[in-house]
């Protein structure tokens, strides 16, 4: 077996450093792999967060080698020879070592209207055709792991918190803006409090997201036509408001 | 590129201009986006100027199509005073402006280009560094994303209108170019011209605001017959949408060529094979 290197953070909101690690390591082992057995071997009390080790659970999301990615779904010999780095996520305060404090998603999550379903059907059911339901269907495989509020800008440098709810929650608006039984209207909402306008669609989102889910091209960039249908496009506005056409 | 350290990196992030832990080479794609953008803008932008060798009988450059004037003297290789839609640049055209027709109709795949959702990735990567690359610190400047300065880009769909109506000129020039003199025959010019609409056409109907307006804005796609066909419109435009970015690049490599293609024809430098 081969030995490789880790260079991992350590500390928490206070400070902290890089520590070295060496370890060995065999084939088909994964980042996450690799903090076990230095957990196992050199020191037990590193915190790291991780459920699943399927992918699936969204908990071990952290920065490899200075991009945001599932350590349980990075394989060692997927990244180039010589020292990985490792290192906590950038858009959330710090916990301790590779755990950081994701609860401001949970609040943005709340901050979102639920759906609102039209009346059934008279027989009591409610009906959606496939073809209604195939875009929002891409939206629901997103497991949460945060690392498209990590890596986008807004957040990350600009720290626009405040501003912007970030990429998962303009997916989640899209998946209930788009769905076919919803009768919420979010317009002003997405535009107003959770900042559409602050995204510059640059995709660094859509390109560290381990669900594949095109969340500019297919989420963000659609809400933010149908803004431009709401306030910005004049034409739109003259058939609403003068001829009073939806 | 890292000049300052922040006091307390905590997490072993810094702050200051480029920084990062990538390892791998994040600043490539921004430098060939850079030198992709300013190579062929600038060229089309130069031959936007001069103004000269945009017609080959029966080509016609798309830096040139569709002409409104054109100069009636003076500018070698010029489109035919018929050719154009009103004939001869005006005696009030501005002296030190050159009479080239670039600066109308094209014009407009200019404003269609700028506002388009890639190339403002593009830029606003490549130029602005706002990100210079993902999980890379851009400069610290005050970040307004598209709230302010940047609103105008909301209008994309206009630009989208203008696009659309140069794409039905350049399908007219590229039949055009299937007769010269009246004679019906072809050209590896008229094959060069009819790519060019295709691949403009592909870039267009791939076009974010052409996806909503035709159907994407819509909730129910099955509720009646022209949801239906929305549907089925809205589906080919996804699968033009997620190519987006390819198309952009060869349509627009494509129509610097045609135009380059042209110019060298219509200078004798190189011989149209065709059959008239
Ligand atoms: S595309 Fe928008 S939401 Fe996604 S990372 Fe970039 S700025 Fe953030
Ligand atoms: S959209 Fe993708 S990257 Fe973002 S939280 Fe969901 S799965 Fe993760
Ligand atoms: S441990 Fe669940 S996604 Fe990695
Ligand atoms: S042309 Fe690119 S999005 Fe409209």
């Amino acid at each position: 077996m081969a030995q490789r290197t880790f260079k991992i953070w350590r500390g928490d909101s206070e400070g902290g450093e890089f520590v070295d690690y060496t370890v060995e390591v065999g084939p088909g082992m994964v980042v996450l792999d690799a903090i076990h057995r230095i957990q196992a071997e050199h020191s037990s009390e590193l915190a790291c967060r991780w459920n699943c080790k399927a992918g699936k659970c969204g908990s071990c999301s952290m920065e490899i080698n200075g991009k945001p990615r599932l350590s349980c779904m990075t394989r060692l010999n997927s990244l180039p020879e010589g020292t990985v780095t490792i290192q906590p996520l950038k858009a959330f305060p710090l916990v301790k070592d590779l755990v950081t404090d994701v609860s401001w998603n949970f609040e943005q999550n709340k901050r979102i209207a639920p759906l609102k379903p039209k009346a059934r059907d008279a027989d009591g059911n409610h009906r959606m055709m496939q073809e209604d339901v195939d875009r929002v269907q891409e939206f629901r495989k997103c497991i949460e792991c945060f690392l498209c509020q990590d890596v986008c800008h807004v957040l990350r440098d600009h720290k626009k918190h405040e501003k912007f709810v970030g990429p998962r929650f303009m997916v989640r608006l899209a998946q209930l803006e788009m769905h076919p039984l919803d009768t919420d209207d979010r317009i002003e909402k997405i535009r107003k409090e959770f900042g559409s306008g602050w995204c510059n669609i640059t995709r660094c989102c859509t390109e560290v997201c381990p669900e594949h889910i095109g969340i500019t091209d297919n989420a963000i960039i659609p809400l933010k036509e149908r803004v431009v249908d709401r306030y910005y496009d004049p034409v739109a506005w003259f058939i609403r408001k003068v001829l009073g056409r939806k | 590129m890292t000049t300052a350290t922040a006091p307390r990196a905590i997490g072993g992030h810094k702050d200051s201009f480029g920084a990062t832990t990538r390892s791998d080479r994040w600043w490539q794609g921004g430098a060939l986006t850079a030198a992709g953008l300013i190579f062929f803008f600038g060229y089309l932008t130069v031959r936007a100027f001069q103004g000269t060798w945009l017609w080959a009988n029966p080509y016609i450059s798309p830096t040139g199509a569709p002409p409104l004037f054109t100069p009636a003297s003076g500018y070698a290789g010029a489109i035919p005073v018929s050719h154009a839609w009103l004939g001869a640049f005006p005696a009030w055209w501005p002296r030190f402006l050159p009479q080239s027709p670039a600066f109308f109709f094209p014009g407009l795949a200019i404003a269609f280009r700028f506002t388009c959702y890639y190339y403002r990735k593009a830029y606003y990567r490549a130029f602005a560094a706002s990100p210079p690359a993902c999980a890379v610190a851009g400069p610290r400047l005050k970040y307004r994303g598209e709230t302010a300065l940047l609103l105008f880009q909301n209008l994309h769909r206009y630009a989208l209108y203008g696009a659309l109506f140069l794409l039905v000129c350049l399908w007219y020039e590229a039949f055009s170019a299937f007769f010269k003199n009246g004679q019906f025959g072809m050209g590896v010019g008229t094959l060069v011209m009819v790519l060019n609409a295709a691949l403009l056409s592909g870039y267009t109907f791939g076009c974010h605001s052409w996806r909503h307006l035709i159907g994407g804005r819509k909730d129910c796609f099955s509720c009646d017959a022209g949801s239906k066909r929305a549907h089925g419109i809205w589906k080919k435009s996804t699968w033009l949408n997620s190519r987006h970015m390819l198309l952009a690049w060869l349509s627009l490599f494509w129509v610097a060529f045609t135009d380059f293609y042209v110019m060298m024809v219509s200078r004798g430098v190189i011989t149209d094979l065709n059959t008239w």
